[in-house]
């Protein structure tokens, strides 16, 4: 299926949970709402004429404008296709629904995310942090991160 | 098992909840070797100064996660490089990816107490470190494939040594599986343990030899093309259960060892006819892609390397994302483990062929 | 070779301890010379070379290691049971060295004539599992207690093979007594065990399969009882670190490991023994002698400690529960068939 089939399909199940796109990119991508992203990660994964079982990169982008996202790249083994959803959230509330009920492979990338990028993911298994410490504070890749003095007394930057 | 251990394949921590000698839960902990190659690359002034980074990734493999990052800024910049490049880049990668191999196989073989193989293993491995070290000067973290092009061109002699380390190397793996793939011992501790579905493996992303190991015909080299990989004929080698169920530690065992074998056949079919050329002319002197994203998938000797660059139309990247196989790979292994044995959790370990700098970044 | 001591000094206590004083002697100088084939086997296996500086090609580098360990640090961790960490090497090596008391190195020297000399070979190298136990537990360490009980599992467990294929050999000859044995077997290779025994033609072939059976069990079970790869699932491990060895470093270290290897050549020494001849040559009346003995005995004794070596750095280790599987499923059943054989044919 065509990028504009997938995102007419998927415009007609779920009406305006799917916001804007931008589908004359060499990798075309479609945002969708921040709460209904595990109902349309199904309904993308069962469909028979979409059927995206593989999960191929779960990343979180700093957007400068105030918003967080997160970027979904997802591929099919049997149709043989790929197609790209972004998710955006406010930097001072940043919540979404987590996928890993999907695919299990989101539960790490999404700690990877929480953990770099301080988005949280609702109905998540397990979230806390994967690369950090446990104890860290802060979230390193955001574009406003400062560098901690201390870490439990060691001094971090030098 | 601690971060330091002998056969956690550097520092892993797993947390293993066990009742006598069986594995109820596995919990690994990781992070202690990240190295923040994220953050790193977003305050480089320049796109190249990011491929010393992108090597010390998945350091066994660093020839791959450097064309995978330079693959994915050159589509960004919609150059094309010469075919020489071409050429040269898929003899490295085919050559990085048996010397890959073949550490992961001698590892595997001291996990499971045969010491041998392994030095049999690095001695070979040792003639490829020569091949590179007469390229580039390095041993193991290269910094050769660049943006547009490479670092240094090969020199002469390299394609005889080339074409000699293939002739010398074939009948090595014959001997290799008369001593460990094929021996008695090592087929009932590894056989029929860690048994990975495929659609357990489609759902958790798994990909490289474990996703082949499991039965699914997929090789992004031949699915989803990259490079001139096309030109070449080799096999896809998929796990098909000989001595034990479809998707046990043997099965993903002999996937690694018949890949080196395919590799070898590419390497000599892309020997016969480099064409000439400057490896250094579409090199660009300045890297400044417009705006856009752009994700590019390779396949290194652990699966399925993925680089997710953004760029925001200034001359340093404005975010890098590494999605390294090794740590998605390790995220089946607490389900593939369970109700086995702490020796088997070893086994298991080693079939999954992490490497901690990947896992980490 | 007692009376020859005896004329030397006179009869006091001092004889006694000269003749239990000679198999230590020939320890310490096998284990030099065993730290050095192993060192030498396992660099040629792996193509590469082993040490080649000291001394040449390396002649010297035992001797070096000896002195680094003697005068390395001792340390004990702080949560260990002290007295049982301390006693535990001691106990494993007197467990071992108690064995040389029975076998006899030449017509002349055997350490203690006794008549149950197989049975008190058994018996001793029993008290070796309760020095590991107690090396395990005393270390404090979860990865020491692992090995600890998975190696008294294996020891006692393939003790019982040894013993039935040692009952083999006993019912051949008719006795216990280790030198008696021997004796029995002195003429040539024909009369060795292995291959029957000197009894007449006919009943030789029909027993050659069980005995040589039994023979190449016996290998296998003393390859478990000294900790050898396949079997060292106790020791250098990959997933034990080193088993019930983690914690233990210098002279206790050393102790260990001597006591490794004279084990080694105790389970060598029986098997050589008791099936291929001992100090008999195989050629008959020709180079045989009390001092040819002693060459003969440790050739074949040395014949098998290759061997081990050989297989060390071969093959891949055995899990628990395989382990387990091997000895009492299917080494068992086959000992009793053997002797069993071994028992209707000789009442032929």
């Amino acid at each position: 299926m065509t990028p504009q089939e997938i995102h007419d399909s998927l415009k007609a199940t779920f009406g305006d949970a799917i916001a804007d796109a931008k589908l004359d990119t060499p990798q075309p991508w479609i945002a969708i709402a921040a709460n209904r992203t595990k109902d349309i990660c199904f309904f993308l994964r069962e469909t028979p004429s979409l059927q995206f079982d593989y999960l191929m990169c779960l990343s979180s982008v700093d957007n400068k404008d105030g918003r967080l996202g997160v970027v979904y790249h997802l591929y099919s083994m049997t149709h043989k296709n790929k197609i790209v959803l972004k998710v955006f959230c406010m930097r001072d509330n940043p919540h979404v629904q987590s996928v890993s009920a999907v695919w299990g492979t989101a539960e790490w990338h999404e700690r990877e995310a929480y953990d770099m990028m301080g988005i949280i993911f609702d109905e998540h298994p397990d979230l806390r942090r994967i690369l950090t410490p446990d104890d860290w504070e802060g979230h390193p890749l955001r574009k406003d991160y400062k560098v901690p003095e201390f870490y439990q007394g060691i001094k971090v930057p030098y | 098992m601690g971060p330091q251990h002998p056969s956690t394949h550097g520092v892993l921590r797993l947390e293993v909840v066990l009742d006598g000698e069986i594995v109820v839960e596995v919990i690994p902990h990781m992070g202690y070797l990240h190295r923040c190659f994220e953050k790193h690359s977003e305050h480089m002034t320049n796109y190249q100064q990011v491929i010393p980074y992108a090597d010390r990734m998945d350091y066994l493999a660093s020839m791959n996660n450097d064309w995978g990052y330079a693959l994915a800024v050159e589509r960004l910049l919609k150059i094309e490089v010469p075919p020489r490049v071409e050429y040269i880049r898929v003899i490295m990668a085919e050559l990085q990816r048996i010397a890959s191999h073949l550490i992961a196989i001698g590892t595997y073989g001291i996990d499971m107490g045969a010491f041998t193989p392994f030095l049999w293993c690095f001695r070979d491995r040792e003639r490829i470190l020569d091949l590179f070290e007469m390229t580039c000067g390095a041993r193991l973290l290269y910094n050769y494939i660049w943006v547009g092009g490479l670092s240094h061109d090969i020199p002469p002699g390299f394609v005889d040594k080339a074409k000699a380390f293939c002739k010398y190397f074939l009948p090595n793996v014959k001997e290799l599986n008369g001593l460990l793939t094929f021996n008695q011992i090592f087929i009932k501790r590894t056989a029929n343990i860690g048994v990975l579905p495929a659609d357990v493996a489609i759902n958790y992303a798994c990909s490289g030899p474990m996703l082949r190991g499991s039965g699914v015909n997929f090789d992004l080299r031949r699915d989803d093309p990259y490079g001139i990989y096309d030109k070449f004929q080799w096999e896809v080698q998929v796990g098909r259960g000989e001595m034990g169920a479809v998707g046990d530690c043997w099965d993903r065992y002999i996937v690694r060892v018949r890949e080196m074998e395919q590799s070898i056949k590419i390497i000599e079919q892309a020997l016969a006819s480099i064409p000439e050329g400057d490896v250094q002319s579409a090199v660009p002197k300045r890297i400044r892609p417009e705006t856009g994203e752009m994700y590019i998938r390779t396949e290194s000797p652990r699966g399925e390397l993925g680089f997710y660059v953004i760029s925001d139309g200034s001359t340093s990247p404005y975010r890098v994302k590494a999605r390294s196989p090794a740590f998605v790979n390790l995220s089946v292994m607490p389900e593939i483990s369970r109700g086995c044995m702490i020796a088997d959790l070893v086994a298991i370990i080693g079939s999954v062929d992490i490497v901690l700098g990947e896992v980490d970044r | 070779m007692e009376e020859l001591i005896r004329s030397l000094i006179g009869d006091s206590i001092l004889v006694y301890v000269l003749m239990a004083a000679l198999p230590l002697v020939f320890v310490l100088l096998y284990a030099l010379v065993t730290l050095y084939m192993e060192m030498k086997v396992s660099a040629h296996i792996q193509d590469r070379l082993a040490y080649m500086y000291t001394g040449w090609h390396g002649v010297l580098q035992p001797v070096a290691d000896i002195l680094k360990l003697i005068q390395k640090e001792d340390t004990i961790p702080t949560a260990a049971n002290k007295p049982l960490f301390i006693i535990a090497p001691y106990l494993v090596f007197i467990g071992t060295y108690a064995g040389f008391a029975a076998i006899p190195f030449s017509s002349m020297y055997v350490g203690s004539n006794i008549n149950i000399g197989a049975l008190y070979i058994i018996a001793v190298s029993s008290i070796v599992v309760v020095g590991i136990l107690m090396a395990g537990w005393a270390s404090n360490n979860k990865w020491s207690l692992f090995g600890a009980m998975r190696s008294a599992a294996q020891l006692v467990s393939y003790e019982i093979p040894s013993a039935l294929a040692i009952l083999v050999a006993v019912m051949i000859t008719g006795s216990m007594n280790l030198q008696e044995i021997n004796q029995f077997q002195d003429g040539g290779i024909q009369n060795w065990l292995a291959f029957g025994g000197p009894l007449p033609i006919a009943k030789k072939l029909l027993l050659m399969p069980f005995t040589l059976t039994t023979f190449f069990i016996l290998f296998v079970a003393s390859l478990a009882e000294v900790n050898r790869t396949p079997f060292d699932l106790p020791e250098a491990e990959s997933e034990l670190v080193q088993g019930f060895n983690t914690e233990y470093s210098g002279m206790k270290f050393a102790i260990f490991y001597v006591a490794e290897y004279a084990n080694m050549f105790l389970v060598s020494g029986v098997a050589a023994t008791l099936f291929l001849g001992g100090w008999t040559s195989p050629f008959g009346s020709f180079m045989s002698g009390p001092v040819w003995g002693v060459f003969w005995f440790v050739a074949k004794g040395m014949v098998f400690v290759f061997l081990q070596i050989w297989l060390r750095w071969t093959l891949p280790r055995l899990r628990v529960d395989q382990l387990m599987y091997a000895s009492w499923k299917v080494m068992m059943p086959f000992l009793f068939v053997c002797i069993l054989a071994v028992g209707l044919i000789l009442s032929l």
